[in-house]
């Protein structure tokens, strides 16, 4: 989904094309197929977090508890969705810093049907509103995610106040730095591309450097027009971006985002009255299978969606996300079978996952061998995290968004670095400024391309552990964080919601 | 007349109905109940936690008899109900004072 945007209206396209014809920016346009691709992919992305979230971390909790867990997905999915509107998007996809945006598209100001949005290929478009709404759906499952930290235990009003927080100066800035890039048509300096060079240094800054440009005696001198330039349009990127960091889908912005929110959120509320004493059971698998697999095709939409068109790329994502995530589904069981006794049902869905969360960065960079290994790994990691780790540091993830979506989401974006090498089968690393970016591939160099994972990883850490933190101090010292030790007992449903599920 | 009371294991609901059916047995409530005897429950595994289940789901059987079937139906039962296995539950028998068939006021053992 890494992803940009111009604001070439189609007006001006237009205009610009009966002024100066140029091959080049004239043959920008949006392509139907693609544009139903994305409306399709949103759906499903949609469908990952109502019901499917809900239903799966619902399955997973104690009776008293399930209709607490299934209106803080529910909630937080329309909470987001406004919120996404009134300034999300602006925050996290327009020009600002390299690490925050600007508040120029806040409640989508300037956005209607004919705005577009740049994909990864030159000249293609997609119609802005199908990119603001896909986008929106990434935005609304990632606090979702942490909601299964913290299950059982935290007082409703203190949830609102978390996921407020956290996705304003968590999400956001992350989504920000790893996504936002000036987008393809950006870097051709010409008078033709003049509206998308304005929209990616200013207006005046553009005509200054096509007067430089045009001044240019020879090649050489081009040349350093045209870098500057260049540095001039990176200067306005997401900072992980421009380390090169590579997300596909969202395994930083997403999945440890999340994973390490929630890790913090367990410790901070502290653990569930009765928690090692009393059985704490989950009191529907059926519900929790049920929400895996809606998950498991959602996530189609998810990451084959994150290509943004309808093309190979997006085959070889859709593919990894199967085969990834049926390696991983397997190596969970296996754990299982072989060190517990039993292949559990709840064992092949949390494995299936974890392997959708590890194949998420990685999904249009490597290659189906490499997804089948990030899956094997990712099942036996990850079943390590949740039965041993978790057992080992003794905090009270309830329904492990950290096991899970953070030990996940590290493992598939350092294995990604591994695996985007084309000697591996990997795709190598794009270059998106190339006309035709399914063949011109940069070099890809180990060191360089896992100090760039790192950086991603580490910065999702700190980012969000110091934001996970301070939210929920905010919303300790406002509501406080957890109802009384009575009401607790006696399960949210009742205590916080006023009604139970089963009468 | 003889109340008894008896505790099984859920999969052998079917046999000990047959086997109560073969010695004339009309009558019988079937409650789903939780309990342990000497087998202390038993352990299971959900992702990395562990629960000892120490309430093990169990049957219970309460039938009334007349006292010359009483010896016959705890033996019915109590084959019917055998596995050899630990946890295969208990019968118990108590005196019972007195019957009404609600539909005709009949009382004692005509009531059963």
């Amino acid at each position: 989904m890494r992803s940009y945007l111009t604001r070439a209206g189609a007006a001006a396209v237009l205009a610009l094309a009966l002024l100066a014809p140029s091959e080049a920016f004239a043959a920008a346009s949006i392509n139907k197929g693609d544009t139903a691709w994305m409306l399709v992919s949103t759906l499903l992305v949609i469908l990952m977090t109502i019901p499917g979230l809900a239903l799966f971390y619902g399955g997973l909790v104690r009776s008293k508890n399930v209709l607490s867990v299934l209106m803080q997905v529910f909630f937080c999915f329309a909470m987001i969705a406004v919120l996404w509107f009134v300034y999300g998007y602006s925050v996290a996809f327009t020009n600002g810093s390299p690490f925050f945006g600007g508040l120029s598209k806040a409640m989508l100001a300037g956005v209607d049907p004919a705005t577009m949005a740049a994909t990864f290929s030159k000249e293609t478009y997609l119609p802005e509103f199908a990119y603001i709404i896909f986008q929106l759906t990434f935005a609304a499952i990632t606090p979702a995610l942490i909601v299964g930290a913290f299950a059982e235990r935290m007082k409703f009003s203190a949830v609102v106040i978390f996921l407020v927080i956290w996705f304003t100066f968590s999400y956001l800035p992350m989504a920000h730095m790893v996504w936002w890039w000036a987008g393809p048509d950006a870097y051709t300096l010409s008078a033709e591309n003049l509206e998308a060079v304005k929209a990616a240094v200013g207006d005046a800054a553009a005509q200054d450097f096509l007067a430089r440009l045009a001044a240019a005696a020879d090649d050489t001198a081009k040349a350093t027009v045209l870098a500057d330039y260049a540095s001039a349009v990176n200067a306005s990127n997401g900072w992980l971006f421009n380390w090169g960091a590579l997300d596909f889908a969202g395994g930083a912005v997403v999945h440890i985002n999340a994973g390490i929110a929630g890790l913090v959120a367990a410790l901070v509320v502290g653990k569930r009255v009765g928690f090692g004493r009393e059985p704490m059971a989950p009191h529907n698998l059926v519900l929790t299978m049920v929400g895996a697999s809606l998950l498991w095709v959602g996530w189609f939409g998810f990451n084959a969606g994150s290509n943004l068109e309808a093309n190979g790329l997006a085959g070889l994502a859709f593919f990894n996300t199967i085969v990834a995530t049926a390696a991983a589904a397997i190596a969970w069981t296996v754990g299982e079978w072989m060190f517990r006794g039993h292949p559990s049902l709840l064992g092949a869905v949390s494995g299936a996952v974890a392997g959708l969360v590890a194949i998420t960065p990685a999904c249009g960079w490597v290659g189906p061998s490499g997804g089948l290994i990030i899956g094997l790994a990712a099942g036996f990691i990850c079943l390590w995290a949740v039965v041993w780790l978790k057992a080992k540091l003794g905090y009270d993830d309830a329904l492990d968004a950290f096991g899970v979506h953070g030990v996940g989401g590290i493992v598939g974006a350092l294995l990604t670095g591994v695996f985007v090498n084309p000697a591996l089968g990997g795709v190598g690393v794009t270059d998106y400024l190339a006309t035709d970016t399914s063949t011109k591939v940069a070099d890809y160099v180990f060191s360089t391309q896992m100090t760039a994972q790192l950086v991603a990883v580490l910065t999702a850490i700190v980012l969000s552990g110091v934001v996970s933190f301070i939210a929920l101090m905010v919303a300790k010292v406002t509501v406080g964080l957890r109802p009384s030790e009575q009401d607790e007992r006696q399960g949210l449903d009742i205590t916080d919601h006023g009604e139970r599920a089963y009468n | 007349m003889k109340y008894i009371i008896a505790i099984i294991k859920p999969h052998k609901l079917e046999e000990v109905r047959e086997a109560l059916g073969a010695i004339g047995i009309q009558g019988i409530t079937v409650t789903e109940v939780r309990g342990h005897g000497r087998q202390r429950g038993h352990t299971e595994f959900y992702r990395g936690a562990e629960y000892a289940v120490s309430f093990v789901p169990k049957l219970k059987l309460e039938l009334a008899v007349e006292d010359t079937l009483t010896e016959r139906t705890v033996e019915a039962i109590q084959t019917a109900a055998n596995t050899g296995q630990i946890g295969d539950g208990k019968i118990f028998v108590i005196p019972l004072e007195f019957a009404v068939r609600v539909r005709t006021g009949e009382t004692g053992p005509a009531a059963l």
